[in-house]
């Protein structure tokens, strides 16, 4: 029962994120990442969140273009895993307020570094927001003299 | 220096097609390394954010590696934070790169900061190998204790997959394991639950200390359950639902066969299930695990009926998210509890009709799970009904499940016959070759069903719309069966009258034959059939004789010879004619279904037969045509029983009749050619005689004979039997060949005739002709007298998986012991063609391994074909160690990568 894949993807099928908790080569993932997007994009609303694919099972659920796709082995179970991802969701909202694709693809890093906080080795480990939150927060917040801060990169800016 | 991150972004955004942006990502990639190269430090993590969003868009990133480590090796914070996402995406743990890092994390895992640490934790959690974890294990452990509960959460899930790279650790984790259960926050506790989880997994003795904390976990549980509103971790009006379900899983393990621990729980259970709220996905979520844990733990029975009960809610739930948990855990539960299920089954037929694939896939799943004797009527009509109206995708799926099933719980035979025809007149080509011939079968074992099946089918062609499966049946039951078509024979009670002339079978015949859809095979079972009828219905003969005709210029050489020895057999033996075509004999059921239950592996008779390149593979593809070659040689010799596993022999023998009979002047002289000319010289005798023709086989073989091909046969080859210098090898040679039981049928022909005359002829005829027989019978019986050798060591299955099958055959060249030369033989055994075959084998040192070119990359589906290749071994350590060898084989199956891999450690000794 774990986590193999987070993926995000907008309407048009290109990947936005992509979390991966097991090996697969670059083919690999392109091919897995096209054929799965496929597959959930030409669902219908009414049709369940829930595709198997290979072995694995995508838990998936739309949220305006984008689309959050995860991917469990076996036995996950479904319900707790699209709950999970209005978590994710939630959280990013929080951070980046009314979060929308570009939030994501351009602070590409924050997105991962929340994803981070509440999945470890394809495991949920925390939901709480602020618990998620607060590194990112701290870091950002870079006049917080715990960090010994380069002087060219006192804050994210450079990117 | 290059461009910002947002840049690159943008410009990777403005591209309109795959080909403008794989330039941009080709410059930026190398700006990337010249950045690399130049040890360019104050942009070194935004190099590395490039890398990441590159990676993301699926392009190779792996000389940004080194980048990683750098980053995680700097001191400050930003730097490392991005350095170990870096590492994390970028990386796995099959890397060496990877063992570099060891040290970095070694120092921040015990790094004063939380966030440090945290980080390096996670980064261990994510992508640790084996070593790491082994030489990382005792840091986390003491993480564990941790005051922090930021980092103990991160180590216990850093624990998971510590103990999943290396299991012996279990033990060592096992206390701090359980400590973690005591914990206030939920963070730990979520990692914890899931840290025992992992460990009563691995281990039975962890399991068994965690049974003593059943307990404990009731209580978390409980806090969770009556606990108020808890704003920290409410979700949908409910207190940590993953927490909740994860303790719930770890129920299920603890109380699975174990009755104490059921008990202590079914409290606690009995109240998730009643109090939890189910109109919010989070509740049902729990509902849900609570259902799957109520249903395998020991069983109470008041609280299964709780849980059936929620299943039934989720069932008529209107959300197609919650039928859909419901039907996956009803195929949990049904072999727990069948009865309960039984009940829903109405709403789960309509779930199979759902517009949603997915549910679809699981309704049907779960009606295969529940169809019985009783009900197998009621459903199947359910299923065929749906057939038609389903998504062409599917269809192959249901097909197939249907078919099983009417095997499977057919009340009588009748009625099996009946629905295989609804099936098959189906539209669409997804009733599989040995559905077809299970029913073939079965209807040659129902003699009082012969003129039903055969009217039947009749009718259904009628409205024929190139079904091939439908087509074969009915022209090979028309040949059997044909005159009952005319006769009304055997008509049953309420059966439909059908006045059919002898010139309308012979029309259904002629309409498939004409048809562009019939494949090669069909058109092989339709001459047959034409053959047959023709002593059937003699006033068509010469209609039937003019339908044969157009095949002799067939390019397709089994037509092509059908065509010509069947014409010969019209034109020239009209005497013997009667006596050759006469009705297949009933195919023996009980050894059909030992060999079809002895599974792929066995040599099924199609099996056998696809190995001869006789035919070309197109023809023997569906291995269909050959039962009635078979027949003709049956009917002739009169043999009645066991005839399954022996088609090859006979079939083949069969053409060597029918030369021998005159019919082919070219093989009649390859006949004569052959030392053996016994079998020859007592059926001259008797051809020539007009009379004696038939006349003696009724005198040779009485058709009440019970002795297979005993007495009878061995009179006539009796005076032969001292001349046939290959009898005498033949035991031995099929003894030592692997697929004992499957040769033990032949073997006990053999035995009671010792010197089969029909034998030797096929030792010489076949032996030469077959370059590869590795999968048949006849390859013990062919290879023995011709390369000794090759006899010394068994044919052995060196891989077999649900779709491949891997043989070899070994070759010791004389002189020189310490080489081996392996002729491997990959047969497909699925349905779909192989491409882009590759096989790969691995040797330890002391062996030396050269692979030749194989005789293909393309392996046709079902055993069509088979793609060969040798492969010369030398066992440098001959005598002392024997052969090893690892095998890696990669294939497409419709353009998708399939890997198999095995390793091969049933040499035969002394190679």
């Amino acid at each position: 029962m774990t986590i193999t894949f987070v993926l995000l993807v907008n309407r048009q099928g290109q990947t936005r994120l992509a979390q991966y908790y097991e090996y697969l080569s670059i083919e690999e993932r392109r091919a897995l990442e096209g054929e799965i997007v496929r597959k959930c994009l030409a669902r219908s609303d009414q049709q369940c969140s829930f595709v198997e694919h290979r072995n694995y099972k995508i838990i998936y659920r739309r949220y305006a273009s984008l689309f959050f796709l995860v991917g469990v082995d076996g036995d996950e179970n479904e319900l707790a895993i699209l709950e999970f991802i209005h978590c994710v969701v939630e959280t990013l909202d929080r951070y980046f307020g009314n979060v929308c694709e570009l939030d994501i693809m351009f602070h590409l890093e924050k997105a991962h570094f929340m994803l981070e906080e509440m999945v470890m080795n394809g495991c949920i480990v925390e939901i709480n927001k602020q618990n998620i939150l607060t590194p990112i927060q701290l870091m950002d917040k870079s006049s917080n003299p715990q960090f010994k801060l380069p002087l060219s990169s006192s804050t994210f800016s450079v990117f | 220096m290059g461009t910002r991150l947002r840049d690159m972004i943008r410009a990777v955004r403005a591209c309109k097609t795959a080909a403008e942006e794989r330039g941009v990502i080709a410059k930026e990639c190398a700006n990337l390394r010249n950045s690399f190269k130049e040890n360019d430090q104050d942009y070194r993590h935004r190099n590395v954010a490039k890398l990441m969003f590159i990676h993301m868009l699926g392009y190779p990133t792996h000389f940004g590696q080194m980048e990683c480590l750098k980053l995680i090796a700097s001191g400050g914070f930003p730097e490392k934070r991005i350095g170990y996402l870096g590492l994390m995406l970028l990386l796995d743990e099959r890397q060496e790169v990877l063992m570099l890092v060891t040290n970095s994390l070694k120092n921040d895992l015990n790094h004063g900061n939380q966030f440090i640490a945290g980080l390096a934790l996670c980064a261990l959690g994510n992508i640790c190998s084996a070593e790491m974890a082994r030489d990382l294990a005792p840091e986390v452990e003491k993480l564990l204790h941790n005051n922090n509960s930021y980092i103990r959460k991160k180590a216990a899930l850093c624990s998971v997959r510590i103990v999943r790279k290396v299991p012996d650790l279990v033990e060592y984790f096992t206390n701090p394991a359980v400590g973690l259960l005591t914990d206030k926050h939920h963070g730990v506790l979520i990692a914890g639950v899931k840290l025992c989880t992992e460990l009563c997994q691995g281990s039975e003795a962890a399991l068994e200390q965690m049974r003593k904390q059943v307990q404990t976990l009731v209580r978390i549980l409980k806090n969770l359950v009556v606990s108020g509103y808890a704003p920290e971790y409410d979700v949908g009006g409910i207190t940590d639902p993953f927490l909740q379900i994860r303790i719930l899983r770890l129920l299920r393990l603890v109380g699975r066969g174990d009755p104490d621990s059921s008990d202590v729980m079914s409290d606690i259970l009995a109240q998730v299930a009643t109090n939890t709220e189910g109109n919010k996905n989070a509740g049902n979520a729990i509902l849900y695990e609570c259902v799957l844990t109520i249903m395998a733990i020991e069983g109470i029975g008041g609280l299964r009926v709780l849980a059936i009960n929620i299943l039934g809610r989720f069932l008529a739930n209107r959300d197609n998210n919650i039928r859909y948990v419901a039907l996956n855990t009803l195929v949990k539960v049904v072999s727990v509890d069948t009865q309960a299920v039984q009940r829903h089954r109405t709403t789960i037929v309509e779930c199979v009709k759902d517009s949603d694939v997915s549910i679809r896939r699981r309704a049907l799943e779960l009606v295969y799970a529940l169809v019985n004797e009783t009900n197998v009527k009621t459903l199947t009509k359910e299923l065929l009904e749906y057939l038609k109206v389903s998504d062409p995708e599917f269809k192959a799926d249901l097909t197939a499940k249907i078919c099983s099933l009417v095997q499977k719980f057919a009340p009588n035979k009748q009625w099996y016959i009946d629905q295989m025809i609804l099936v098959m007149a189906e539209p669409g080509n997804h009733v599989r070759e040995e559905v077809l011939r299970t029913l073939i079968v079965v209807i040659s074992n129902a003699p009082e069903l012969h003129g039903y099946t055969v009217r039947s089918l009749f009718r259904t062609m009628q409205h024929w719309n190139g079904q091939e499966s439908l087509a074969q049946v009915t022209v090979w039951c028309i040949g059997e069966y044909g005159e009952m078509l005319v006769n009304h024979l055997n008509e049953l009670e309420g059966e439909e009258p059908l006045t059919v002339t002898e010139s309308d079978a012979v029309d259904v015949i002629e309409t498939v034959m004409k048809d562009v859809r019939s494949s090669s095979n069909t058109q092989a079972f339709a001459l047959t059939a034409l053959l047959k009828l023709s002593s059937r219905f003699p006033s068509n003969t010469q209609r039937i004789k003019d339908m044969i005709k157009p095949h002799k210029g067939s390019l397709i050489l089994e037509l092509q010879q059908r065509s010509i020895e069947f014409g010969a057999i019209l034109n020239r033996h009209e005497n013997i004619k009667a006596t050759l075509v006469e009705r297949m004999p009933v195919l023996d059921e009980a050894t059909y279904n030992s060999k079809k239950a002895d599974g792929a592996g066995m040599a099924l008779p199609s099996d056998t037969k696809r190995a001869t390149p006789v035919g070309g593979p197109d023809i023997l593809a569906n291995g269909g045509p050959k039962p009635e070659t078979t027949n003709t040689l049956i009917d002739l010799l009169n043999l009645d029983a066991d005839e399954t596993p022996a088609h090859e022999p006979r079939k083949s023998a069969g053409d060597h009749l029918l030369s021998l009979l005159g019919a082919d002047p070219l093989a009649s002289q390859n006949a004569s050619t052959n030392p053996d000319n016994v079998l020859m010289d007592i059926l001259s005798l008797g051809s020539p005689a007009p009379t004696t023709g038939p006349s003696s086989s009724t005198s040779l073989f009485p058709p009440a004979a019970a002795d297979p091909f005993g007495g009878s046969l061995l009179d006539v080859a009796a005076p032969a039997a001292p001349v046939d210098p290959f009898g005498a090898s033949l035991a031995p040679a099929t003894g030592t060949a692997p697929r004992k039981t499957s040769l033990l049928d032949e073997l006990d022909v053999s035995s009671t005739v010792p010197q089969p005359p029909r034998k030797a002829s096929l030792l010489d005829d076949l032996g030469p002709t077959i370059p590869n027989a590795n999968n048949s019978l006849l390859d013990g019986l062919d290879s023995a007298p011709i390369v000794p050798a090759t006899s010394a060591y068994p044919t052995i299955v060196a891989l077999q998986s649900s779709g491949l099958k891997v043989l070899f055959d070994f070759i010791k060249p004389p002189g020189n012991p310490q080489s081996t030369t392996i002729k491997a033989s990959y047969i497909n055994l699925s349905s779909n063609p192989y491409t882009d075959f590759i096989f790969q084998a691995a040797v330890p040192k002391f062996l030396q391994l050269q692979l030749e070119p194989a005789s293909g990359s393309v392996l046709p589906a079902s055993g069509g074909g088979l793609i060969t290749q040798s492969i010369n071994l030398t066992n440098t350590m001959h005598g002392q160690k024997s052969l090893l060898m690892k095998l890696r084989i990669i294939y497409k199956i419709n353009g998708q990568d399939k890997v198999e891999q095995g390793q091969v450690s049933n040499f035969p000794q002394g190679l």
